[in-house]
């Protein structure tokens, strides 16, 4: 159990049978009054958040989360499909629960799969994927200026802006986090 | 650790420290000015342990035990005895130790400004205070117009006086007896007033409920309220203070009722500051106050956060 005084930015509790994330922290004492922690605390699963302020007597369930290495294997009627890679069981997540990490699922990518008790709830990609380029206009040198981008799609289907020397059928690295172009894979 | 792994944190202190470094300058320019203002109206500065055996039993304040003793969590009743004993004018600035308080606004290790006079009652403070920081204002260079976090800052007198019942019933849902025997009182004072309170003049908050003030006389002819204030500029709680409470018996049955009550929430029990008691009986009429000076810091540097204006937090120690 945690105490109030545990309480800060990114603790995961459970609350009502659901895991929440604290994503905003205040701590806040009137004079001679009691301490009262401020807390804004965002469902995991639904991402609804609400506000709500808690005593030095409150205690919290830490939320039952653990994270397991997985692999991507197909998508099917908005459902994604991984696999557990020390015991091969399969599990699924919507496409909701997916989200805009379905920008970089190629097969095989080995990522993180957030589990809630049995409950696969959220996805953490890898920093750092490599993709093909499908689909890119040809550039034509010299006819642009340092710091030109062109946009490209890549096999996944998620289009970026890239600098003008990137081809169609090209790996490039994009970072997760941001979504943007990092480098060109030299194979 | 190898000394890769050393670089970066050793860089990270650097940078943030050299960014500290012209609001530490100011804070001890500011300090200089306190110290001035009361050595100029004649305070004596006083020196008390700040390892005790007994702290003021307070229901919300915890001390750091330290061995078999405690770290204090104010200098008040040190401070007392010395009132008790004829030092007439007194000031301190020192460290004092809450355990658990840590915010935007707290550090478990802060630094308070505690002045007592003897033949004073708490309005006297409160026009002292205003004079204490106007002055410490001026020897800074600021105008007397000045602005804390984009938000106009009047410190021109006389400043805001209101009382709690009105406060509640100016910015609250519900009135002040109300919120206390729904046991709201804390979080309504701090989300529907605090917010509301010192801008752009500083508020003097005064008339707490009896319950709220261990250590603070009631008021002649209206026993519910305490004699006690609290100061507010921009939202941010910067003092409390009270008229002395001097009645021996009252102050045993208020320490008695404080120990239960920490007992009652399986809190610390701290003996009875028995030394302390003794001498209130010789202590004349009085009124003192804490103020916190990181706090004033944080005003006078335009800092949103403590954390901005000491060289260390504890979670960078």
């Amino acid at each position: 159990m945690y105490s109030a005084s545990d309480l800060r930015k990114g603790l995961k509790i459970e609350i009502d049978g659901e895991p929440y994330i604290i994503a905003d922290f205040q701590f806040s004492k009137p004079g001679k009054g009691q301490a009262l922690y401020r807390c804004r605390l965002k469902n995991m699963i639904s991402g609804v958040s609400f506000d709500q302020t808690y005593r030095s007597v409150d205690t919290f369930k830490p939320a039952n989360l653990d994270e397991r290495k997985m692999q991507f294997l197909y998508a099917q009627e908005n459902e994604f499909c991984f696999m557990d890679m020390e015991n091969y069981e399969q599990t699924f997540l919507s496409e909701e629960q997916v989200g805009d990490a379905n920008h970089y699922l190629i097969d095989n990518l080995e990522v993180e799969i957030l589990f809630f008790g049995e409950r696969a709830i959220g996805i953490t990609l890898p920093n750092f994927v490599d993709l093909t380029v499908t689909q890119a206009d040809p550039w034509a040198k010299g006819d642009s200026v340092a710091g030109d981008t062109k946009p490209v799609t890549l096999e996944t289907g998620y289009s970026l802006r890239v600098p003008p020397f990137v081809n169609q059928g090209e790996k490039i690295t994009v970072d997760t986090r941001t979504g943007e172009y990092v480098t060109r894979v030299k194979e | 650790m190898l000394q890769e792994s050393r670089n970066k944190p050793g860089k990270e202190e650097k940078e943030r420290l050299s960014q500290r470094k012209s609001a530490l300058r100011l804070r001890a320019l500011m300090v200089h000015a306190v110290r001035d203002f009361f050595v100029h109206r004649g305070y004596l500065e006083v020196e008390t342990p700040v390892l005790i055996p007994a702290p003021a039993p307070e229901l919300h304040i915890d001390a750091v035990p330290a061995g078999h003793d405690y770290l204090h969590t104010s200098p008040e009743l040190c401070m007392k005895r010395l009132l008790a004993a004829g030092y007439e004018r007194i000031f301190q600035i020192c460290r004092c130790f809450r355990q658990g308080e840590r915010g935007d606004l707290h550090l478990p290790e802060c630094t308070i400004l505690e002045w007592y006079r003897a033949n004073a009652s708490y309005d006297g403070i409160m026009s002292e205070c205003e004079d204490m920081i106007r002055s410490v204002a001026g020897t800074l260079g600021f105008s007397q117009n000045m602005q804390y976090q984009g938000r106009p800052l009047d410190l021109t007198g006389p400043w805001q006086r209101m009382t709690v019942c009105k406060a509640f019933q100016r910015y609250a849902p519900l009135p002040v007896e109300e919120s206390m025997e729904k046991g709201c009182f804390d979080e309504l004072m701090v989300q529907a007033v605090e917010p509301r309170l010192g801008a752009p003049r500083p508020t003097f908050l005064y008339d707490y409920p009896a319950s709220m003030a261990a250590l603070a006389r009631l008021k002649p002819g209206n026993p519910t309220v305490a004699e006690r204030f609290e100061l507010y500029i921009s939202g941010i709680e910067l003092a409390n203070a009270f008229s002395e409470l001097r009645d021996t018996e009252e102050q045993l049955a208020r320490f008695q009722q404080e120990k239960t009550r920490r007992s009652e929430l399986g809190k610390a029990v701290y003996p009875l500051p028995e030394k302390f008691l003794a001498a209130l009986q010789f202590m004349p009429e009085a009124a003192g106050i804490a103020l916190g000076i990181d706090r004033l810091a944080m005003i006078f540097t335009d800092r949103a956060r403590v954390d901005d204006v000491v060289a260390f937090t504890p979670e960078e120690l």
